[in-house]
């Protein structure tokens, strides 16, 4: 979909402009959910390039997600680090956690490689809800200062922007990434891991790399929901952020990058409004994992594929 | 000395209600290739059906028999109207994956719904409810009969896969599916039987542990890696790997619980990455 081609960039582009000139008219609230949708986006986009693009089920992308926010939280409150060591700090140890934990996932294969993934994410978790010296446990960590970037964060507009900025840099990346001749190769390596490795492509090295881009990514997420939210707890990190993770790609539509954000537009919107009248929000959640996979297996961005492959199959016709 | 006594024995029984959950979850990877993410779904609805039997009924015998049937006649539901259609192979993991934490969050909210938020516990009976005292130390008799449950069901499923015919039919589909088919046997039937046993295992791991470790929202979501951690150190689809992963990680759990409390998960992760080091489908699993 988003792959290389004009009108496709321009599209997103177009979407991009209107959000940002439109968003000051909108109420407080919907620009409050437009900046979780734009954090749990790069999270989304950053797992749908290990499994969109690579065909890695990694059902662990809290983990990173987490050491970036509560990196953030450590070295903001304890040590009073300024934003930009801050900041770098905590992709860092993000990117060294997925390099870590890379090591060992990257190994298995499949299915293992998702238990295995998730089985990591919850050392994690596990490190953040029992390791009460550092974390503060349970309580989570409190009074997280927004940035002092010459002007306003406690603003939300201000902080939309801000958010906004990364995200599309992050898209950017990612969109060269995917485009790149690395890319490629993932998909490559997707389709047929033998042919690539007969080809003489370092397989084990290109899903590595993957991995850690992937963690990256994560771990801006959490630095920015840390820099938005103002506090972490241990929640922040359970298996439902890496699960909603995988389900945001998966509606959206996968290998396509703006899917992933689509989907997790999706689902921070109903969140939030059907939450307002019905407290049953996890049926829905449920019943949408179930709908997405038995009747969109190709996700939302697979509609309007479809819709055009119909458009060009009736012009062939007249 | 005695606390290294009380913790292994702590360790091992707690290794044997790991190997409930987790000989379902291997048994059924085994044959479908599925990974059930709703497995720790299964083992706090039949501790929840425990709760609600023992009240109603005052019959714990019958809540570990009426829970573990509830949630195996759930299983086979899953299987047969959303699990099948998905077909087989690599390309059907993903979306069966999706599909079973789908009935993850359902069963969490339904559960809370049911039985509001609140910790519960399935009442133990009395005759169960007392500890044996030898040389100064005390062993909780329900947690002897912790373990002996998974060593009866331990060896009855190995006698099962071993001695009978519909086990050489498991086993075979285990080794290659497709063949087992082209040999004319139904391996459907086969695949839902499977799946109501991991169920029922569940289910009644469920109502054991929750005599025990009581149930509570957000159980479900905190077993779920233990029972991935024992398959992973074991291997999936052999029962073998079930039974020594379920007691690796009981016992790493709970020395790891009690000696180094800060570090409590972390203690797992040791394990783990030191047999994927070595084998990466854990040490009696086949690729």
């Amino acid at each position: 979909m988003f792959s290389g081609r004009p009108r496709a960039v321009f599209t997103v582009l177009l979407v991009l402009v209107v959000l940002a000139a439109v968003t000051p008219f909108l109420p407080e609230y919907v620009c409050i959910l437009l900046i979780q949708a734009l954090i749990f986006g790069i999270l989304a986009m950053g797992l749908d390039l290990l499994l969109g693009y690579t065909g890695l089920p990694s059902l662990g992308q809290a983990a990173y997600f987490g050491v970036g926010a509560y990196a953030v939280a450590i070295l903001t409150t304890r040590y009073e680090f300024g934003f930009f060591p801050t900041v770098v700090l905590a992709i860092l140890l993000s990117a060294a956690v997925a390099a870590i934990f890379g090591l060992i996932a990257i190994r298995a294969k499949g299915v293992y490689f998702l238990m295995l993934t998730l089985a990591l994410a919850m050392v994690v978790w596990g490190l953040a809800w029992r390791w009460t010296s550092l974390t503060d446990g349970d309580n989570g960590i409190t009074g997280i200062p927004r940035p002092e970037l010459g002007f306003d964060l406690g603003i939300y507009i201000n902080l939309f922007y801000f958010i906004l900025f990364v995200f599309i840099l992050c898209l950017g990346a990612l969109y060269v990434l995917v485009n790149s001749p690395f890319g490629r190769s993932l998909v490559g390596i997707r389709e047929r891991e033998e042919r690539m490795r007969m080809l003489g492509y370092n397989v084990w090295l290109h899903k590595y790399l993957a991995f850690i881009f992937s963690g990256i990514f994560a771990g801006i997420a959490g630095v920015l929901w840390a820099y938005y939210k103002n506090f972490v707890t241990p929640d922040d990190l359970f298996i439902d952020v890496s699960v909603e993770a995988l389900l945001m790609v998966a509606l959206g539509g996968p290998a396509t990058l703006v899917g992933a954000t689509i989907g997790a537009g999706v689902i921070v919107f109903l969140r939030n409004y059907v939450s307002i009248y019905y407290s049953g929000w996890p049926y829905i959640l449920g019943a949408m994992y179930i709908f997405t996979i038995l009747y969109l297996p190709e996700g939302l961005m697979g509609i309007t594929r479809r819709l055009r492959r119909r458009a060009k199959a009736e012009k062939l016709d007249e | 000395m005695s606390f290294w006594i009380e913790q292994t024995f702590a360790g091992l029984s707690y290794g044997g209600l790991l190997f409930l959950l987790a000989s379902g979850l291997s048994l059924i990877f085994g044959v479908m290739r599925i990974i059930n993410m709703a497995h720790g779904s299964y083992f706090i609805l039949g501790a929840y059906i425990g709760v609600t039997v023992v009240e109603v009924t005052g019959s714990w015998l019958l809540a570990l028999l009426l829970a573990s049937l509830a949630v195996a006649i759930l299983g086979i539901f899953m299987h047969r109207y959303f699990l099948r259609v998905l077909g087989h192979g690599v390309a059907a993991e993903l979306p069966q994956v999706m599909i079973t934490v789908g009935f993850l969050f359902i069963i969490q909210q339904a559960s809370i719904d049911i039985w509001g938020g609140d910790p519960m516990i399935v009442k133990v009976p009395s005759y169960l409810d007392w500890s044996l005292e030898i040389g100064g130390i005390f062993f909780p008799v329900y947690r002897i009969f912790m373990l002996a449950v998974a060593c009866v069901m331990a060896v009855a499923l190995w006698l099962g896969l071993e001695k009978t015919r519909a086990g050489a039919m498991v086993r075979a589909s285990v080794d290659d599916s497709e063949m087992t088919r082209g040999l004319g046997i139904n391996t459907e039937r086969l695949s839902m039987a499977i799946f109501g046993l991991g169920a029922f295992l569940a289910g009644l791991g469920g109502v054991i542990g929750g005599g025990f470790i009581g149930v509570y929202p957000g159980l479900d979501f905190q077993i779920l890696p233990l029972a991935f951690a024992v398959v992973i150190i074991g291997g999936l689809g052999t029962l073998r790997g079930a039974a020594f992963g379920s007691l690796i990680v009981g016992l790493m759990d709970t020395f790891g619980k009690a000696l180094f409390p800060e570090l409590s998960y972390f203690t797992l992760f040791a394990p783990m990455a030191i047999v994927l080091a070595i084998k990466p489908t854990g040490l009696f699993g086949r690729a």
